[in-house]
C-alpha cells in the first residue's frame, strides 16, 4: 500500500473511534437515565426463618423458566412437591398488614409486582392463581 | 447388622400401603397409568333434593357465581330423569366423565384439553385460548366457561376469566391420597351414594363392585369409556 492510503486510513480510524465514544456516551446516557428516574425495587422480606429454593441471585435470574417448567410438569404429569411451586412462592413472599390480613403478592409494591413494574413485565399468572395463601374462607 | 423385618422392607421399598381409597403419590413422582381413577354413584341412594356434593364442589374449587346459572361455573349438578313407562323419577349427579376416550381432547386446538395417565381429564389453562370446541364436544355439558374476571380462588384451584374448566376429580386431593370433596360431602352428610377409586386396581373396592354388580354408563352408546359408572337407572 502506499504511504499516502495509509495516513488516510490512520485518520479514518481515529475518526470512527471518537465518534463511537460519543455514541457511546450518548447511549450509555440513554440507558441509566430512565433507571436514575426510578427508584430500583425494594421487595417486601419473605416470610421470615425460610430460606428460597435457589439463592437469591438464581432466583432473580431464573425464576420464571422455573415456574414455566414447573406449572408443566405439575399439571400435565402430575408431579406434586417439586420446589418451584407457585403455590408456594405465594406461601413464602406474601406479607401481611399490621392487622393480620394477608396482602395480595401481586398488589402495589408487594414482592412479585414490586420488581416487575421496574423490569415492565406483567405476567397474568394472578388473574388464575390465588395471591395469598390458603386458609382463606371459600368464595360465596 | 440386624436382620430387616418385613415392615422395614415394606417401608423401605417406598410401597407403604395406607388405608384409603388411593397412595398419595411420593413428591416427583408423575400420575402413572397403573391407576385408572373412576366414580361409582348409586342413585338409588340420590335423593332428588339433595345437592350436598354441587355445594361441597362449590366451596372446595372457590366457584362463585353472578345468579345466572345458564352460564355459571358449575362442576357438578343434579338432573333428573323420568323413566316414560311408569314414570319413576331418577335424580343423578353429573360432572365431567373422565372418559378414556374424550372427544374434547380430540377437538382442542391446542393441547389444552388433555387426560393426565391416570385417567384423569383436565383443562391445561395455561394453554387454553377459550374457544369452546370442548365445550360443544362434550355429550355431559360437563365444561363452563369463565365469563368474568374472578377473584376469591382457592390456592388449589386457580381459575380465571377466558378459560374452559371443568370437573377435576379433585386432583390436588387425589394425589394427596385424599377423596373428592364430592364423595367425602356425600359420605358425611347425605346417604354415601358416591364410591371413588382405582378401576385398575382388582382389590379395590369399586373394581370388585364393578365387576359383580350391575352398572352403567350413560350415553354408554357413544363409546367412550367414562370413568364415572352409575347405579339404578
Ligand atoms: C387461566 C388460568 C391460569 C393462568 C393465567 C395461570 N395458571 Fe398456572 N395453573 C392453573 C391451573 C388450573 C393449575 C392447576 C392447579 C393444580 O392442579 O394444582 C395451574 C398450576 C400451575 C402450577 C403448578 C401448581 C403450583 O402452584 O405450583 C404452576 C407452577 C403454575 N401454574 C404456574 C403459572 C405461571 C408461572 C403462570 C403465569 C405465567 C400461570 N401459572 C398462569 C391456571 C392458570
Ligand atoms: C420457603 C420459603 C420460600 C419459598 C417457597 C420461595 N422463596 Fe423466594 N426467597 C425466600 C427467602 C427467605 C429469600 C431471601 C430474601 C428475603 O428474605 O426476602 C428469597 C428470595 C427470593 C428472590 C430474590 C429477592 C431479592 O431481594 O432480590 C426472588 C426473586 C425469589 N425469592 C423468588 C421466588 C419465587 C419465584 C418462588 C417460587 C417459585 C420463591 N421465591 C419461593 C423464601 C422463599
Ligand atoms: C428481584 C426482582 C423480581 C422479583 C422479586 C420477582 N420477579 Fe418475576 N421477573 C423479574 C424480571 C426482571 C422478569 C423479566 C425477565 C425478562 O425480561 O425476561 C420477570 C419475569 C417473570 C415471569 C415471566 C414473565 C414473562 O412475560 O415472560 C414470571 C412468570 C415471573 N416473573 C413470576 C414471578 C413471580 C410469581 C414472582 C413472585 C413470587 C416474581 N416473579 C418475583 C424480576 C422479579
Amino acid at each position: 500500500m502506499r504511504p499516502k492510503a495509509l495516513t488516510r486510513l490512520a485518520l479514518l480510524a481515529t475518526l470512527s473511534r471518537q465518534r463511537a465514544r460519543v455514541i457511546i456516551a450518548i447511549l450509555l446516557a440513554l440507558l441509566t437515565l430512565p433507571a436514575l428516574a426510578a427508584e430500583p425495587p425494594a421487595p417486601p422480606k419473605a416470610k421470615a426463618g425460610t430460606t428460597c429454593i435457589e439463592s437469591p441471585s438464581v432466583m432473580r435470574r431464573d425464576h420464571m423458566e422455573m415456574l414455566k417448567h414447573q406449572r408443566d410438569d405439575t399439571l400435565r404429569l402430575g408431579i406434586r412437591g417439586a420446589k418451584a411451586s407457585l403455590k408456594g412462592c405465594v406461601d413464602c413472599h406474601s406479607t401481611t398488614t399490621a392487622e393480620g390480613r394477608p396482602v395480595p403478592v401481586n398488589a402495589e409494591g408487594q414482592f412479585c409486582q414490586s420488581c416487575h413494574a421496574y423490569a415492565a413485565v406483567k405476567p397474568d399468572c394472578f388473574e388464575c392463581h390465588a395471591t395469598t395463601p390458603a386458609v382463606k374462607e371459600a368464595a360465596r | 447388622m440386624t436382620a430387616l423385618s418385613r415392615r422395614q422392607v415394606v417401608l423401605a421399598s417406598g410401597a407403604v400401603l395406607i388405608t384409603g381409597p388411593a397412595l398419595a403419590r411420593s413428591p416427583g413422582a408423575p400420575a402413572s397409568p397403573a391407576n385408572r381413577w373412576g366414580l361409582l354413584i348409586d342413585t338409588r341412594k340420590c335423593a332428588a333434593d339433595c345437592t350436598v356434593c354441587v355445594s361441597a364442589c362449590k366451596a372446595e374449587m372457590g366457584l362463585s357465581g353472578h345468579d345466572r346459572p345458564l352460564t355459571d361455573a358449575q362442576y357438578i349438578r343434579k338432573i333428573e330423569v323420568r323413566d316414560p313407562v311408569g314414570g319413576k323419577l331418577h335424580s343423578l349427579p353429573v360432572m365431567c366423565q373422565h372418559c378414556a376416550k374424550p372427544p374434547c381432547v380430540d377437538v382442542c386446538p391446542t393441547g389444552a384439553s388433555m387426560k393426565r395417565a391416570d385417567g384423569i381429564v383436565l383443562v391445561d389453562r395455561h394453554i387454553c385460548i377459550g374457544c369452546r370446541y370442548c365445550m360443544m364436544a362434550c355429550p355431559y355439558k360437563a365444561r363452563s366457561f369463565a365469563h368474568e374476571e374472578q377473584t376469591g380462588q382457592q390456592p388449589h384451584l386457580p381459575r380465571g376469566k377466558g378459560t374452559v374448566e371443568s370437573c377435576t376429580l379433585c386432583v390436588h386431593r387425589v394425589d394427596e391420597g385424599r377423596l373428592p370433596a364430592c364423595v367425602e360431602a356425600c359420605a358425611a352428610k347425605a346417604k354415601g351414594a358416591m364410591l371413588f377409586g382405582d378401576l385398575n386396581d382388582p382389590a379395590s373396592e369399586i373394581a370388585r363392585r364393578v365387576a359383580s354388580e350391575a352398572t352403567t354408563r350413560i350415553r354408554a352408546d357413544l363409546g367412550l369409556d367414562p370413568g364415572v359408572r352409575y347405579q339404578g337407572i
